[in-house]
């Protein structure tokens, strides 16, 4: 993996300059990165920042020695799945009165246009509750940015950057997901950039892993539902991923992959299932007319999925005993709509919301065989499919626990489809 | 085909209107007798099963008092046709909207009075509960139908060879049939219903249900049905079988613009089902939808499925339920799914007979009493309708599923049936030499040659029966019956499991039995035996003074010579039919001079120069010259060298073959001429039992108990084969683990070209398996 080439001449750096933080991610992450204890942006919980300058001059202390491996600005990493473009910005909060006069009108302009929105055209979004403030990287600190547009924009997106002259700036565009290799010629025939391409599944593990040992402040990036199985006392409850080892990774993006990771370089692909987030948006558009992720989950909150399916106790009257089958489990999924009356009085709700517990659940069984096959017992959830999806990952934390009988802990994670982009600034950062 | 004459042999008019419109005295056969009756109601089709006892004419020979009246007749034994009740199991399918004709064709025809209650089992049991009641007046009792379908597949499991197969799409033959491995368990068992059960079966009586999914059938029909406006799940089917999926899903190469190279995962793969169906402004057409969501289904099933084989390290898999139930588009999804998921470790099966699970099940449920499972079945290929044909473009409507019924029957057989203790390898042995489902040159020429044997069969039936006026009416029955059977093969080869010489002699047999023709050559054999048997001492004299050696080759070619009559052989039926004198002597000039086609005579000479075998079993093939001159000599030799011989003969009539029966009359004249013979009988050194077959070929891994147990018990260490039917049409690479020698003299050109030799060459095929000491050890010289 990336890291390793770089680990020795990190670790050098990080014990002199870091006065001891998170434990974890001193031994385990390259000194480069530092996340400050946050802002008031990035901790809404208010709490006091101590070290923060303090910080911020070790960093400065030793910036000759990074300035040399360090690329120039801009630094981004860049996704490009099925779906979205991901795409994270790195601000840099700490510029000279001296650099800012080096610094060229188009960084200047980039860096405006992006820190100064939150909306770029008709689709782009700057997710701010996810910004992370004051983050030292390669010893500058500043903002980490997430943005992401449809993947069907990227040449509006390319059209921007030829506007910009961000070719000029002869920066390195670190990009990984299919849309790496599929548009690596538009990029270069359209902005004349060149990418530099990376796997997807080496970047969302490294991703995962330093968004993890960074966000000490704030919203804890890792969560779980405590009582899944009562929604009534169901509660989002931080949880501390530490000695994450194994784990079981599933990728919800518009397809699926679920990888067993050992140790940050140590990992393996089990399988993956076609059946994702673009499944349920595919399907969500065929079944209720919608166009947007947003309305398809907007849709499956207000509608009933039982009048859709067909259940245990539809076919048996109540639990199927013999086989320890609950009367309220999912017989056949979209069961019902065999019969033409039922087709006919279901709500474009229903079949919305139909769709989201067909996708979570069986998400949810293929991973559970995974883990059972692996032997792995943790299980952490990432992707887009879960953005703002409560109710999928209620269902997934539910269904984790009850078919295992409390054996296997659903996790998630706040920038849940950001990683692979992250991994990939990473890699800008530390070339391997 | 044009000599067809009043047949109606186009196949395509049976599909269509074989519906209710078909005599149900047909359909419903032996009711009068019917008794046990279960009944498997699904969502579209039901499956009505009864058991019945069948009144059948069987011949059966009968030594004359000889003692009494000696010259009371000139012939050997008297032949009598006599009357035996025998069980026979019927399983009918047809479609819910006949549930009400089909009730009342049953009330009016039941005459058995005995049965109060009608086993039931699947997901419209419930629904036709009150209306069965009504109807039969029988109470409805309801079995669980994960426990019905367990049983019936074991069922079919353990008593059809042949049940489970491969499906390969794009193979010269589609199906791949399964050779029956004796031990059936472990499996697990994925049930595509509604949604799916995932079964681990372990024994008769232990499974368990490990998981399921509620992405299943109904999923497909329900979700299908949405997207498409499309009701019938056949339909949903067709369409999907005509449509493009890569225009609805998101491929590898879609987001990658090619292959994954690093997972190695190919452009093609699906990333996101309906990942490009996720827009408002584009219409996707029906047939696209429906086969992205079959793919998505099929895919799903195939990975959990595999997921949890491997999680309980099973691998025999086989799908089944109204997903698969002989529709080669799901059955083709799946097997991708599956060979995918497992890189091909796994390997999908289906079943034959997968639709009658539930209703073999639930009837097992009701006849507990009767011990159903302690006896062996066969299925009767004469009343049986075989696998649907499945070309994929063929109309859903032709289908032969919307007012077809389509039948399954069953007997009893009287004794159980078991493996030969001798085979090397059980689980992978195939009884038979050439698969003509695979080979469609083979298959053409057997077709063709069972066509044009047909008359003579016709007339040879006739013939046997002069004292009945009506058996002229009888074989014409047969010949449409057999004909039809014909033409079905040549359109769906698969119809019965693997095509065979075999499985074309036995559907023949059956289809005689089922007239009412149980032993067209009873004559023709006893008039043979007759004048074998008085050549018989002179025979033995002049083979007694030969040298020994020249003694082994004479036994050696009488038995190929014996071999040349049999009327089993086109080539040969016509000499004999034209020529009755043809005689031995003629025989044995017309037999290929060494070296032979297969010729490990030397061989065997060399291991008779050695220590004598313990026990030799026989494998006899045809009455008469055969038998009587050239196997009976040759067991004399045997049993003179100090060996015991067992001569295991047909149960019941096939061709002209010696059966059981005849032959314990036989030998018994025999041993009267013969003190040799007469001192083995006695003394329990020459044995007769009977094989359990009534076949002209030889299935070693079907075969009676008692026969298996003496085998073990004698410690047979050579197993003798004889004739083509048994030594080349079936086991002639059959491996067993001691001695063995096949004999035949080939009597069909067309096969004798294929093996590269000519009509009446010889095979003389002497295997001793590795490891065992043959004719090296075998060094001392005969006394």
């Amino acid at each position: 993996m990336a890291f390793n080439g770089h680990q020795r001449d990190d670790d050098a750096v990080d014990e002199d300059e870091t006065p001891s933080k998170q434990p974890r991610s001193n031994k385990e992450m390259p000194g480069y990165f530092r996340n400050e204890p946050g802002s008031e942006a990035a901790a809404p919980a208010g709490r006091a920042t101590p070290d923060r300058r303090s910080s911020n001059s070790t960093a400065r202390h030793r910036s000759d020695s990074v300035k040399k491996t360090r690329p120039p600005f801009p630094w981004f990493g860049m996704d490009i799945g099925g779906t979205l473009v991901k795409l994270v910005y790195f601000e840099p909060k700490d510029i000279t009165a001296e650099e800012e006069q080096e610094e060229v009108e188009n960084l200047k302009s980039i860096r405006r246009y992006l820190t100064s929105n939150t909306a770029y055209g008709k689709t782009g979004i700057r997710d701010v509750h996810l910004e992370l403030q004051d983050l030292t990287l390669c010893g500058r600190t500043g903002n980490l940015h997430f943005i992401r547009f449809p993947t069907h924009d990227l040449p509006a997106f390319l059209q921007m950057g030829r506007n910009k002259h961000f070719s000029s700036l002869h920066t390195t565009l670190c990009a990984t997901g299919g849309g790496a290799y599929k548009f690596e010629s538009d990029f270069r025939t359209m902005a004349d950039l060149q990418l530099h391409k990376l796997d997807e599944l080496d970047c969302l593990i490294r991703g995962v892993l330093y968004i993890d040992s960074v966000v000490s402040s704030g919203p804890s990036e890792c969560y779980y539902f405590e009582n899944p199985t009562d929604p009534d006392h169901c509660v989002q409850k931080p949880y501390t991923l530490e000695n994450p080892y194994p784990l079981l990774l599933v990728n919800i993006g518009s397809g699926v992959s679920i990888l067993a990771v050992y140790s940050e370089n140590n990992y393996k692909r089990v399988t993956g299932t076609s059946l994702g987030g673009g499944t349920f948006l595919g399907l969500c558009c065929l079944l209720t007319g919608c166009s947007t992720f947003e309305e398809a989950l907007e849709m499956a909150s207000q509608g009933e999925s039982t009048r859709v399916d067909k259940l245990v106790r539809d076919i048996y009257g109540g639990d199927y005993e013999r086989f320890g089958l609950p009367g309220w489990a999912v017989a056949s999924s979209f069961g019902n709509m065999m019969s033409k009356e039922k087709r006919e009085s279901v709500s474009k709700e229903d079949l919305a919301r139909a769709t989201l517990v067909t996708i979570t659940n069986n998400i949810g069984s293929i991973t559970r065989m995974c883990a059972l096959n692996e032997n792995i017992e943790r299980v952490v959830f990432v992707g887009n499919f879960l953005r703002v999806n409560t109710l999928s990952m209620k269902l997934l934390a539910y269904a984790m626990d009850y078919w295992s009988k409390g054996q296997l802990k659903a996790l998630f994670l706040r920038h849940e489809g950001y990683f692979g982009a992250v991994g990939a600034l990473l890699e800008l950062l530390h070339p391997s | 085909m044009a000599e067809c004459g009043g047949v109606d042999s186009n196949p395509s008019s049976h599909t269509m209107d074989k519906s209710i419109t078909l005599p149900p005295d047909e359909i419903f056969r032996n009711l009068e007798n019917a008794k046990r009756f279960a009944i498997d109601i699904g969502g579209s089709l039901t499956k009505l099963a009864y058991y019945s006892t069948v009144q059948h004419k069987v011949a059966k020979v009968r030594s004359f008092d000889h003692t009494a009246k000696e010259a009371a007749s000139d012939k050997l034994y008297e032949i009598s046709v006599q009357e035996e009740v025998t069980a026979r199991l019927h399983f009918i399918k047809f479609e819910n909207a006949y549930i009400e004709t089909c009730l009342d064709f049953i009330k009016d025809h039941l005459v058995n009075t005995d049965t109060k209650v009608i086993k039931a089992t699947g997901g419209g049991a419930h629904k036709f509960k009150e209306l069965i009641e009504r109807k039969l007046g029988l109470k409805v009792d309801k079995e669980d139908e994960m426990t019905c379908l367990i049983k019936g597949c074991n069922f079919v499991l353990k008593n059809i060879p042949h049940e489970a197969f491969v499906y390969a799409k794009h193979a010269d033959s589609e199906f791949r049939f399964q050779t029956t491995n004796p031990d059936i368990f472990p499996y697990l068992l994925v049930n595509i219903g509604s949604g799916v059960s995932i079964v681990k079966v372990e024994s008769e009586d232990k499974f368990e249900r490990i998981g399921g999914s509620s992405i299943g059938g109904g999923t497909f029909w329900g979700l299908g049905a949405l997207l498409t406006k499309t009701k019938r799940f056949d339909e949903l089917l067709q369409l999907a079988s005509k449509g493009q999926h890569t225009s609805v899903d998101m491929l590898v190469k879609d987001i990658y613009g090619g292959s994954y190279g690093y997972l190695g995962l190919t452009g093609d793969l699906i990333a996101s089902s309906f990942g490009k169906s996720a827009t408002a402004d584009k219409e996707f057409s029906k047939e696209d939808m429906a086969k992205s969501l079959l793919h998505m289904i099929s895919n799903d099933i195939g990975q959990l499925a595999c997921l949890y084989a491997k999680l309980h390290n099973l691998s025999r898999v086989y799908f089944g339920g109204f997903f698969i139930r002989g529709h080669p588009v799901t059955m083709h999804t799946i097997t991708y799914s599956i060979n995918f998921f497992t890189k091909g470790e796994v390997q999908a099966l289906f079943l034959r007979h997968e639709g009658y699970l539930g209703a073999i099940g639930a009837f097992l449920k009701g006849a507990e009493e009767d011990n159903p499972n302690q006896y062996s079945w066969g299925e009767n290929y004469a009343g049986s309708s075989g696998l649907m044909s499945v070309s994929p473009d063929m109309n859903p409507m032709q289908r032969a599923r919307s007012g077809t019924f389509d039948m399954l029957e069953m007997d009893r057989l009287e004794r159980q049936l078991m493996n030969l203790p001798l085979l090397q390898d059980p689980s992978s042995y195939i009884p038979d030499t050439v698969d003509l489902t695979e080979d469609a040159l083979a298959r053409e020429y057997w077709l063709d040659c069972f066509e044009e044997a047909l008359d003579g069969v016709v007339k040879r039936a006739v013939a046997s029966q002069p004292d009945m006026p009506e058996a002229a009416l009888r074989a014409e029955k047969f010949r449409q019956k057999y004909r039809h059977k014909l033409q079905t093969l040549r359109n769906q080869p698969f119809a019965y499991g693997s095509l065979t010489v075999r499985s074309l002699l036995d559907t023949r047999e059956h289809c005689l039995n089922e007239f009412n023709f149980p032993d067209p050559y009873s004559k023709i054999k006893q008039r043979e035996n007759d004048v074998a048997l008085k050549y018989y001492q002179k025979a033995v004299k002049s083979l007694e003074e030969l040298s020994w050696e020249e003694r082994q080759f004479a036994l050696v070619r009488g038995v190929l010579a014996g071999n040349v009559f049999d009327w089993g052989a086109k080539a040969v039926s016509d000499v004999l039919e034209s020529d009755p004198e043809f005689g031995f002597e003629q025989a044995k000039r017309q037999l290929e001079e060494r070296p032979w086609l297969v010729d490990s005579y030397d061989q065997w000479l060399e291991r008779l120069k050695g220590p004598p075998h313990k026990c030799a079993l026989f494998f006899v093939d045809n009455s008469g010259v055969d038998i009587i001159l050239g196997v009976m000599p040759f067991v004399r030799e045997l049993l003179s060298r100090g060996t015991e011989v067992v001569l295991a003969s047909n149960s019941g009539p096939a061709l002209n073959d010696v059966t059981n029966g005849e032959l314990q009359i036989l030998t018994e004249r025999i041993a009267a001429m013969d003190p040799v013979i007469q001192a083995s009988l006695s003394e329990d050194r020459l044995t007769l039992v009977q094989s359990g077959s009534s076949s002209p070929c030889l299935d070693l891994s079907r075969l009676d108990k008692v026969l298996a147990m003496v085998a073990r018990e004698r410690q047979t260490d050579l197993v003798i084969i004889e004739g083509m039917g048994r030594a080349i049409h079936t086991n002639y690479y059959a491996m067993l683990s001691c001695e063995s020698l096949k004999m035949a003299v080939i009597k069909n050109s067309w096969l004798a070209d294929r093996l590269g030799g000519k009509l009446f060459s010889v095979v003389f095929k002497y295997e001793v398996p590795a490891g065992k000491p043959g004719q090296d050890s075998a060094a001392l010289t005969p006394s």
